[in-house]
C-alpha cells in the first residue's frame, strides 16, 4: 500500500544567463531562484495495482518517484509505503522494491549477465533457494536462457533491457517503479516486455508504476492513469475518463495537456 | 560485518574479471603508472648527484621516505579508487542507483571500482623501498617491521580519508574539485621528502590538521634510530582517527544529496 | 584562413566557459599555487643543503617554478587532445578526412587554440599574485626588456615546438596498434626531458649537453630560463636556433607521415 499526503518538494536553482558579460558577473555574485517541483501532491496506490504517472516533461515525475524510493527527501508531507517512511526506513524500504531506470543499466558491462545476477544476488542476501527458483522463472518468462552468458555490452537494447527488468526483480519486490521501460525499443521486445510485466502483475500482484511518454505502455498495462502538471496532481481517474471517441491517444494525451495549460 | 567483506570481495572478482576483457589496457595503464612514478625517482637521483644530504637526510633515508608513502598512496589509490571516481558517478546520476540498494553507500562506492592497475606504482616502490632498505643501514627489529606495517595501514587509511573527503565535496559542488588534489597527488608529490624539509609550520600542519606526518615523518625517525622510544611504533595508527571527521562528512553529504535532489 | 576565424571564435567560447565554472577556475589557480610553494620549498631546502651546488641563481629558479605554473596548459605533454585520439582509433577520422581542410593544418591550430586558451585564464592570477609574495618566494621582474622580448619570443616557439611534436605522436597514431601505449611511453619521456621534473641546469653536465640537442629542450626549457636571465648570449642563441630547428623538422615529418597515413586511410576504407 502506497500513500503519499500533501507532498511538498522544492529546488534552488542557481540563475545562469548565457553571453560574455553575465559570465563576469557570474564570477562575483549568483543569483539564485526557488523552483517549485511538487506542490500537495496526494494518492493512495493499492497493492497489486498497476498505475500509469504521466505528465509533461519537468512536471515532477522523477521527483515523485524519488520520494517513493526513499532517494529523495520532500519539504513536507507524508508518505508510506508498506508502512514505512521511504527515506526514513532507506535500508529495508528499498529491499521491497525494484526500480527500472529505462535510460541507465544496473548492469556490469563487460562480463556475463548471469555475473551481475550473481552480485545482485549478494547486494539483497536473497537465499540460494529462493534465488533459484527466482532465476528459473524469470529465465523462462523472458527467455533469457541464451543471454545470460553474455556481456552486457554485446546485447542488443531489447536483449539489455529484457535482463535489466529481469535484475529488478531477483529479490521478489512487492513494488515495482518503471521509467520509460521501452524506450528505443523494436516493436518485438515492446510487446514482450509489457506482456511480461502484464503477467508478473497477475502471478505475484507487484504493484507496478509506471512513468512513461509512450501511450502505448499505458494502454497496455494500466487501468489507472495520474497525472501530474506543473507539480500538482491534475488527474487521478482512467484510461476512458480522457479517451475522445476513436482520437489516436498520443494525440488526445497532448489535447489533454494543452487544456490544463502544461 | 562479514556480509559486508564477503560482498567487498564478490565486487573485486567482478571489477579484476572485467578488467581482465581489456588486458593490453591494463598492461599499458600499469607501466604507465610505474614510468610516472620513475620519472619522480630520477628527479630525486639527479638532484642527490649533486647534493649530498637535504635537511639532515640522506638519498637512501628520502628513498626510503619516498617508498613507503608511494606504497600507502598506491594501496589507498587501489582499493579506493571508487571515491577518486565519484564525482563521475555523482554526474551520470549512478547514486541514486547505490541509494536504491539495501547495502551501505560506502560499501558500494568502494565496490564499484578496484583499480588494480596501480600495481604499476605498487612495483615501482617496492623496489626503491628494498633498495633504500639495503643502503641506508637501517636496523631491523621486530619493532621496526612492525612500524613499517602500520605506516601502510595508517597511510592507506589516511590517502582514504581524504579521497572520502573529495567524494563527499562533490555532493556540494563538481566544479571546484580540482583543489583537493593538492592533498591527494600533491602529498604523492611531495610526500617524497620528509616533512621537516618544508619547514615548521607545514611539519605542524602535517601532524595536526591533516596527518602526513604521523605516517611518515615521525615513524621515519624511528626507524632511522634517530629516537628510541616504541611510542613511535604506534602513531601512525592514529592516523586512522583520520577516517571519522571524513565519514562526518560523507553522511553530511548524502544528507545534502537526498533534500537537494541532483 | 578560415580554421583560423573558426579556432579564434573555438578559443572565445572556451574563454567563456572558463569563466562561467568560477569555482572551478578559481580552485585550479589555488591549486597551481599550492604546487609552485611545494615546489619551491624544496628547492629551498636544497638551497640550504648547499649553495654552492646550486646551478641556476634561486631567483632564477623561482622565476622558473612559476613560470612553469602559468604556462602549464602551453608545455604539459600529457594534455593532449583525447577526441583526435579517439577519432584515429575508432575511425571517425574518416569523417574529418570528408572536410575540404588540410588535417594536420586543422587539428595543429586546434591544439594550439585549446592550450592558449588553457593557459590565458591561468596565467595572469598567478604570475600577478606571485609577483607580490614574500620576498622568499617572489617572483622578480624580467632581467631586462630584451630579456622579456626575447622571452616571449621563445614561450611562443616553444608553444609551436610542444604542439608539433604532439602532431608527430597523433599521427604516429595512424600507424601503431596501440595509441595509449605510444601515448604513455612519449609522455613520461617528454615530462623528463623537458625540464618538468627538475629543470635542465641541475642535471649532470655530459648529460644535459645531450638533453640540450633533442627537441624536447626546446619547449620550455629555454622560455623558462630566457627570462630570468639565466639563459643567455651565445647559449641563447643557440637555443632558440635549435628550436627553430625542432619546429620545422617535426612540422615537415608530422606533415609527410600525415599526407601517407591519410592516403592509406582512403585505400583502406578507414
Amino acid at each position: 500500500m502506497i500513500t503519499m499526503e500533501h507532498i511538498c518538494k522544492s529546488y534552488k536553482v542557481a540563475k545562469r544567463d548565457a553571453g560574455f558579460k553575465e559570465a563576469c558577473k557570474a564570477l562575483l555574485h549568483r543569483d539564485y531562484e526557488m523552483i517549485s517541483a511538487l506542490s500537495d501532491v496526494s494518492f493512495e496506490i493499492g497493492d497489486g495495482e498497476m498505475v500509469g504517472y504521466i505528465g509533461p516533461n519537468g512536471a515532477g515525475k522523477s521527483s515523485t518517484i524519488k520520494i517513493l524510493s526513499g532517494i529523495l527527501t520532500p519539504d513536507s508531507g507524508t508518505c508510506l509505503v508498506n508502512g514505512r517512511v521511504p527515506w526514513k526506513d532507506r535500508i529495508r524500504h528499498v529491499r521491497d522494491i525494484g526500480v527500472v531506470f529505462g535510460q541507465r543499466s544496473q548492469l556490469w558491462w563487460d562480463v556475463p549477465v548471469i555475473d551481475s545476477f550473481e552480485l545482485l544476488k549478494d547486494i539483497y542476501s536473497i537465499p540460494d533457494s529462493i534465488y533459484q527458483s527466482n532465476m528459473e522463472e524469470l529465465t523462462e518468462r523472458l527467455s533469457l536462457s541464451e543471454l545470460i552468458r553474455t556481456p552486457a555490452r554485446q546485447l542488443s537494447l531489447g536483449q539489455r533491457m529484457r535482463c535489466e527488468i529481469a535484475a529488478s526483480l531477483i529479490h521478489s519486490p512487492d513494488v515495482l517503479f518503471l521509467d520509460e521501460p521501452t524506450i528505443g525499443l523494436d516493436a518485438v521486445s515492446k510487446l514482450a516486455v509489457r506482456d511480461f510485466i502484464l503477467k508478473q502483475n497477475e502471478i505475484h500482484k507487484t504493484t507496478v508504476i509506471l512513468t512513461t511518454h509512450d501511450m502505448q505502455d499505458i494502454e497496455a498495462l494500466t487501468k489507472r492513469i495520474i497525472l501530474i502538471g506543473k507539480g500538482k496532481i491534475l488527474m487521478d481517474g482512467t484510461l476512458e475518463d480522457i479517451r475522445r471517441g476513436d482520437r489516436n491517444i498520443d494525440e488526445t494525451v497532448a489535447e489533454l495537456y494543452r487544456s490544463y495549460g502544461i | 560485518m562479514k556480509r559486508g567483506l564477503k560482498l567487498y570481495g564478490h565486487y573485486i572478482s567482478i571489477t579484476v574479471r572485467s578488467m581482465m576483457q581489456y588486458k593490453v589496457s591494463f598492461l599499458l595503464t600499469a607501466v604507465g603508472q610505474f614510468l610516472v612514478s620513475f620519472n619522480v625517482f630520477l628527479g630525486i637521483f639527479f638532484l642527490f648527484q649533486r647534493f649530498s644530504n637535504v635537511k639532515g637526510f640522506s638519498y637512501s633515508e628520502v628513498l626510503l621516505c619516498f617508498s613507503i608513502m608511494l606504497l600507502e598512496f598506491s594501496l589507498a589509490e587501489m582499493y579506493a579508487r571508487g571515491f577518486d571516481m565519484f564525482p563521475n558517478l555523482v554526474r551520470r546520476g549512478e547514486f541514486d542507483r547505490i541509494m536504491v540498494r539495501p547495502r551501505s553507500p560506502i560499501l558500494q562506492v568502494l565496490g564499484s571500482r578496484f583499480e588494480l592497475t596501480r600495481i604499476g606504482r605498487m612495483l615501482q616502490a617496492v623496489v626503491m623501498f628494498v633498495y633504500g632498505i639495503s643502503v641506508s643501514g637501517v636496523n631491523w627489529t621486530f619493532g621496526k617491521v612492525m612500524t613499517v606495517v602500520f605506516m601502510l595501514i595508517g597511510g592507506s587509511a589516511l590517502f582514504t580519508g581524504l579521497f572520502l573527503i573529495y567524494a563527499s565535496l562533490s555532493f556540494f559542488t563538481l566544479e571546484g574539485l580540482e583543489f583537493m588534489n593538492v592533498f591527494t597527488d600533491g602529498a604523492r608529490e611531495y610526500g617524497k621528502y620528509p616533512v621537516n624539509v618544508y619547514g615548521k609550520r607545514m611539519l605542524q600542519f602535517c601532524t595536526f590538521i591533516v596527518p602526513y606526518a604521523l605516517v611518515q615523518y615521525y615513524p621515519l625517525l624511528y626507524l632511522l634510530g634517530r629516537v628510541d622510544s616504541p611510542a613511535y611504533i604506534f602513531i601512525p595508527l592514529l592516523a586512522v582517527l583520520f577516517l571519522v571527521p571524513c565519514y562526518g562528512l560523507w553522511r553530511f553529504g548524502v544528507r545534502h544529496y537526498q533534500s537537494a535532489g541532483s | 584562413m578560415r580554421a583560423v576565424k573558426k579556432y579564434t571564435s573555438f578559443f572565445r567560447l572556451r574563454f567563456s566557459m572558463g569563466l562561467q565554472y568560477r569555482a572551478a577556475a578559481l580552485a585550479g589557480v589555488v591549486t597551481q599555487f599550492a604546487w609552485g610553494f611545494m615546489e619551491i620549498m624544496v628547492f629551498r631546502a636544497f638551497y640550504e643543503a648547499d649553495a654552492s651546488a646550486f646551478p641556476m641563481t634561486f631567483s632564477a629558479t623561482v622565476s622558473y617554478v612559476w613560470l612553469q605554473q602559468a604556462f602549464l596548459a602551453f608545455f604539459m605533454a600529457w594534455m593532449m587532445e583525447n577526441e583526435i585520439f579517439d577519432a584515429i582509433v575508432n575511425g571517425d577520422v574518416a569523417y574529418e578526412l570528408c572536410r575540404p581542410v588540410d588535417i594536420y593544418w586543422m587539428w595543429f591550430s586546434r591544439s594550439a587554440a585549446n592550450r592558449l586558451s588553457r593557459a590565458v585564464l591561468r596565467c595572469f592570477p598567478i604570475l600577478i599574485v606571485a609577483g607580490f609574495l614574500p620576498a622568499a618566494y617572489r617572483m622578480e621582474a624580467p632581467a631586462g626588456a630584451a630579456e622579456f622580448f626575447l622571452f616571449l619570443l621563445t614561450l611562443v616557439l616553444g608553444l609551436l615546438v610542444t604542439v608539433a611534436f604532439c602532431m608527430l605522436i597523433y599521427v604516429l597514431a595512424f600507424y601503431t596498434v596501440s595509441a595509449q601505449g605510444l601515448r604513455i611511453l612519449f609522455v613520461s619521456c617528454v615530462e623528463f626531458l623537458s625540464g618538468a621534473v627538475i629543470p635542465l641546469p641541475f642535471f649532470p653536465d655530459r648529460m644535459r649537453m645531450v638533453m640540450e640537442l633533442l627537441p624536447f629542450a626546446s619547449m620550455q626549457n629555454v622560455p623558462l630560463r630566457v627570462y630570468s636571465g639565466d639563459l643567455m648570449g651565445a647559449a641563447l642563441w643557440r637555443a632558440a636556433g635549435l628550436q627553430l630547428f625542432w619546429l620545422a623538422a617535426l612540422t615537415l615529418a608530422g606533415k609527410l607521415l600525415c599526407r601517407r597515413a591519410v592516403k592509406r586511410v582512403a585505400v583502406q576504407g578507414g
